[in-house]
């Protein structure tokens, strides 16, 4: 079981490759559907015995889906919370599936593209996943893997209201779509807050993305929709991107001010980042974070591509998204087969950046 | 924008509630929004405020015989809805039926479906918005100021009463 899980350590996950539109902004687009089974209790009600029933049928129901190919299916009971924080950081289960793994399953696509959690709040959480802005094709995967899960077991649906979620938030589409944007140019110029606020009055929420503990990590932000029901799945979609066009707009005017007012400072500020990430020696996730955005932000600006030494593989957007998970804790304990402190995974952290960015010991 | 909680960071996490009928901004830094915990992450805030969200969806009936109404299949009552948010199983929808519309239409500013229903080999023809639920919703979104988003709408009808006129000119 747990073989399997380290093979995804050895994989790229489809999202992270940085392609797909608009990539150089766009980190990721996914999209999730909650869907119940009829006739079982909700998670509120649920027992044992329903659980169980649920990931019966689920897995059932999963394996006959051909969208699925052959899925990788792991009960969270059996793995330990190393592996279960691993799934969380490559964004294939939640934190709150982690967080009680009785009677909860996750079960994985090829190349990490779709993942299905069982027995979260809905018995059903289904999710795409995809490099870059790329909803509409998202939507289509999901749409086709529903119809197939659909065929299985019917879902609580009411004609009046769509597709009964534990949460009322959800009913109707139980459609959410997140993506997941880079907007340093934005922050640098102090315009974000003013973006972020715009967004809101249309209907969507932002938040920052988060480093290991409370403190904030900057310019990496997931903005989704809040409404899921009156409307239909296509105009849900439509409505997130039409907004987000609009962001990443700013964000492409605010890189070229930098570019064309505060080149020196701007070249600077990423060469540095470049320069400590190189040869730290102890790193924290936070600071990672924030070196790492500006990094992207030179390979995005054809800044770090053109300054390469010659005879070096110029950096690419894949390996500044790599190094965004793998330096994160789970994935640290994981390459290094054990358990490691707070102050241990600094020192890994950092050596596996320098390693990355082709920097012997 | 300082932080709406600790007054001192500055915020970078923005989510809008509703609660008791009104619709309020929360303005967070990372810290304070991080402390709201894994919730914020899986349900954006809003799901957050239905236990008190839940108040809103009064109807006539006395209040004691709401709060105890339980749903036959799970055993749920509405006063344990209240408390957690979160309903028991799909009959609480036939349950609560009028309680939830109510907090349906608040949370999502329309209580009908038009989106996608299950087990359909063949796509049913996709459900078209009438003319008057779009002006409906023009109505909202200008009362709410999304102005982007009534622009937007405004076109829709534009051209849904453009198709119209150009049908009856044609004698259809
Ligand atoms: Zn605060
Ligand atoms: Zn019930």
């Amino acid at each position: 079981m747990a073989k399997e899980l380290d093979d995804l350590l050895k994989q790229t996950s489809e999202w992270l490759r940085g392609v797909g539109p608009v990539s150089e902004i766009v980190m990721s687009s996914r999209l999730r559907l909650a869907r119940n089974f009829d006739k079982l209790p909700f998670a509120t009600r649920s027992t044992k015995v329903s659980q169980a029933e649920v990931l019966r049928i689920a897995k059932e129901g999963i394996l006959q889906a051909p969208s699925m190919g052959t899925p990788l299916i792991f009960e969270m009971a059996e793995l330990d919370e190393v592996d279960r924080l691993f799934l969380v950081e490559r964004h294939l289960i939640s934190r709150e599936h982690a967080s009680r793994p009785d009677h909860r399953a996750v079960a994985i696509g090829k190349g990490e593209v779709i993942s299905i959690m069982i027995n979260e709040e809905d018995h059903l959480r289904v999710q795409v996943m995809q490099s870059g802005l790329n909803l509409h094709e998202a939507w289509t995967l999901i749409d086709t893997l529903d119809d197939e899960l659909s065929e299985a077991v019917p879902f609580a649906y009411s004609t009046d209201w769509g597709y009964l979620t534990c949460c009322l938030t959800n009913t109707g589409t139980g459609l959410r779509a997140s993506v997941m944007v880079h907007l340093p140019a934005l922050v640098i110029t102090k315009q974000i807050n003013k973006v972020l606020h715009a967004i809101t009055k249309l209907g969507l929420t932002a938040r920052g993305l988060y480093g290991e503990g409370t403190e904030a990590s900057g310019n990496f932000f997931q903005i989704s929709n809040q409404v899921s029901l009156g409307r239909t799945e296509e105009e849900l979609v439509e409505n997130i991107e039409r907004i987000l066009k609009q962001v990443i707009g700013h964000e492409q005017s605010a890189r070229e001010g930098l570019l064309a007012h505060n080149r020196v400072q701007l070249e600077d500020r990423i060469w540095r980042a470049y320069g400590i990430l190189r040869h730290a020696q102890t790193m924290s996730s936070n600071e990672t974070l924030d070196l790492l955005s500006a990094l992207r932000l030179g390979v995005d600006l054809g800044i770090m591509t053109n300054g390469s030494a010659p005879g070096r593989t110029p950096l690419d957007r894949s390996t500044v998204n790599e190094l965004l998970i793998f330096s994160q804790p789970a994935h640290l304990q994981k390459v290094e087969g054990a358990k490691l402190s707070a102050q241990e995974r600094d020192t890994k952290r950092a050596a596996l950046i320098r390693q990355r960015l082709g920097v012997r010991d | 924008m300082v932080c709406d909680a600790c007054k001192q960071q500055q915020a970078t996490v923005h989510l809008t509630e509703i609660v008791n009928d009104e619709m309020t901004e929360l303005h967070l830094c990372e810290a304070c929004a991080n402390q709201k915990g894994a919730q914020v992450e899986s349900h954006f805030g809003l799901s957050d405020l239905l236990g008190g969200l839940a108040e809103v969806g009064k109807t006539q009936e006395p209040e004691e015989e709401v709060a105890a109404k339980a749903c036959p299949s799970c055993g749920m009552t509405y006063e344990d809805f209240r408390k957690v948010g979160r309903l028991g199983c799909a009959e609480c929808y036939t349950t609560f039926k009028r309680n939830l519309a109510t907090l349906l239409k608040r949370i999502h500013g329309s209580p009908h479906h038009l989106g996608k229903s299950p087990g359909r080999l063949v796509k049913p023809p996709k459900a078209k918005l009438e003319l008057t639920e779009l002006k409906k919703r023009l109505e909202r979104a200008i009362e709410m100021e999304e102005f982007e988003e009534a622009a937007h709408l405004r076109d829709q009808i534009r051209e849904l009463e453009h198709q119209d006129r150009t049908k009856k000119k044609s004698g259809e």
